[in-house]
């Protein structure tokens, strides 16, 4: 296609996107808040995944020790660890070290609980030789006495695979609703555009246009008022994931795991999002096209 | 050249408008189809531009076979073709020079071929001094005037016109005439569907009579006798 062409066919979609004021508004809105939703899901997703992958590798177990315990039987504790297979190294945290690491992490509204309000227990961090002997190691260690818990990544993240899984579900159902409603929204602006350039469409016809010069401009409509819906959930999902990428980082690091780093995982999620609203519009459009552009 | 052979048209309805028409039209002929209301003129002519598919039957029109030929190559048919309507058909936002304009905008001629091949063919017509006008502030005979600039812009083989003169006067018809004329002179074939007896016979051409969808005559210089 000409340049010149290509040209003339946006300037009429833009036209007509400004002619169909609240319909538009009503379409843009929609994709607007698919689009969120989407976003939001996927950032969310993407992440909870990848700090599942990285719990998953994870060679450690913790194991919280009971509070009444003695120092004594702590070290006969430790030494009956160390006694077992697949174990590398045990090492000993204090409660008041625990504590410390939760104020760094978050805020120092956890000072109260110093000395003897001290809520948490002494834990001994164990570390295994591979990921896949946390499992047994856990279990004998469960059996040992003034063990209170015993825990392992793999086991946390089952778990939220498991969540992530019914939240992937909802999600998609959610989404799928959205995106029939903001089609059906797209279409029907179309359908007016289409019925008021009734005329000119026969004209054009009358005089040998191409069916794809005639849809060009719906087509471009179409997708227009899918990008227009993207720019909101864009802004507010790039804002969003800043802050709340600002606000964690640390204290994610701290128990050595990560979100992926805003730069090029925003960049993805924008170029997702664009793509998405470009295939919305496009096909809503063609939905219209198909039924009331007889060509 | 224009070739029909057995054309049959029924419309969905049951409705057979078309009954089995063989016809020839070599290139630069002028040829009227005339009929009482109803008898299948509108539809022949429809068919012509393929607005209207066949039932059964061969149409072909310069190298293009109507029949067999995909949807898609349709526009390029259309652009051989030049077609006029007894309602003008003109875009009302947009002034004459635009709506003729617009005939070769749409099939991507360049913008100085456009300029000054829509001034030539407003000047045929007679419309020079009002280019810049709406349909709405232009007569019936203006309007059509337009109309036939716009079919003929894009140099066409043949021209279309379906009762091109049934909504104006005696006059103002005669002028319209003078100007389709002029362009069957320049070797472009002519095919008029009318009721307008006086014309056919003031400027005498090939006359086809249709009755209930059959081609009942065929006149070299005919004269208007559908009631035969
Ligand atoms: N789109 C259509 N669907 C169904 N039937 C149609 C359609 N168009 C025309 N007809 C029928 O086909 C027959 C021929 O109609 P057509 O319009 O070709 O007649 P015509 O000779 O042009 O008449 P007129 O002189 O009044 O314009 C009529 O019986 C008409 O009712
Ligand atoms: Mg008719």
């Amino acid at each position: 296609m000409k340049l010149r062409t290509m040209w003339r066919h946006i300037i009429e979609s833009l036209r007509s996107i400004k002619r169909n004021g609240w319909m538009t508004f009503a379409a843009v809105s929609a994709v607007t808040v698919t689009l969120f939703i989407v976003g939001a899901l996927f950032t969310i997703i993407f992440n909870v995944n990848n700090i599942s992958k990285q719990i998953e590798k994870d060679v450690k177990v913790r194991v919280e020790i009971d509070v009444k315990t003695s120092r004594n039987k702590e070290n006969t504790l430790r030494k009956e660890i160390s006694k077992i297979s697949g174990v590398k190294k045990v090492s000993f945290s204090s409660k008041k070290n625990e504590l410390d690491k939760i104020t760094k992490t978050y805020n120092s509204n956890f000072k109260m609980f110093s000395g003897d309000a001290n809520p948490l227990s002494d834990v001994f961090i164990v570390e295994t030789t591979s990921p896949s002997k946390t499992i047994k190691v856990a279990k004998e260690i469960r059996q040992l006495d003034n063990v209170k818990t015993a825990q392992y990544g793999g086991e946390q993240a089952k778990k939220l695979f498991k969540f992530m899984s019914e939240v992937q579900l909802w999600g998609t159902i959610c989404i799928v609703i959205l995106i029939a409603i903001a089609l059906f929204l797209i279409s029907n602006v179309i359908r007016l555009t289409i019925l008021s350039r009734k005329n000119e469409i026969q004209a054009m016809r009358l005089v040998g246009a191409t069916s794809w010069y005639i849809r060009w401009p719906f087509l471009l409509e179409g997708a227009e008022t899918g990008i227009l819906g993207s720019i909101i959930p864009i802004i507010v999902i790039n804002w969003g994931y800043s802050v709340v990428y600002q606000q964690t980082v640390n204290g994610l690091m701290n128990a050595g795991y990560s979100l992926f780093t805003p730069g090029m995982f925003l960049f993805r999620i924008d170029l997702l999002l664009i793509v998405l609203a470009i295939i919305i519009g496009s096909l809503g459009s063609l939905v219209s096209m198909r039924r009331f552009l007889k060509i | 050249m224009i070739e029909l052979k057995n054309v049959v048209k029924k419309y969905p309805n049951g409705i057979t408008a078309l009954k089995g028409i063989d016809l020839t039209i070599d290139q630069g002929e002028f040829v009227y189809i005339v009929g009482a209301s109803g008898s299948g003129k509108s539809t022949l002519i429809k068919t012509l531009y393929r607005e209207e598919k066949v039932t059964s039957g061969i149409i072909k029109v310069n190298e293009y076979d109507l029949v067999r030929m995909k949807d898609r190559r349709v526009p390029y048919l259309r652009r051989e073709l030049g077609v006029v309507f007894q309602d003008y058909r003109l875009l009302p936002r947009l002034t004459a020079y635009e709506n003729v304009a617009y005939a070769m905008e749409v099939i991507e001629k360049r913008p100085e071929e456009i300029k000054s091949r829509v001034i030539e063919v407003l000047e045929m017509v007679g419309l020079k001094d009002k280019i810049r006008r709406y349909p709405s502030e232009l007569s019936g005979g203006e309007q059509q005037r337009v109309a036939i600039a716009r079919a003929i812009t894009n140099k066409p083989s043949v021209l279309i016109a379906d009762e091109p003169t049934g909504n104006l006067d005696p006059d103002t018809s005669n002028e319209i005439m003078e100007i389709i004329e002029r362009i069957n002179q320049q070797n472009t074939t002519v095919i008029m569907a009318t009721h307008n007896q006086s014309i056919v016979n003031n400027y005498v051409h090939r006359v086809i009579t249709i009755k209930h969808g059959r081609l009942v005559s065929d006149q070299e210089k005919g004269a208007y006798r559908y009631e035969a």
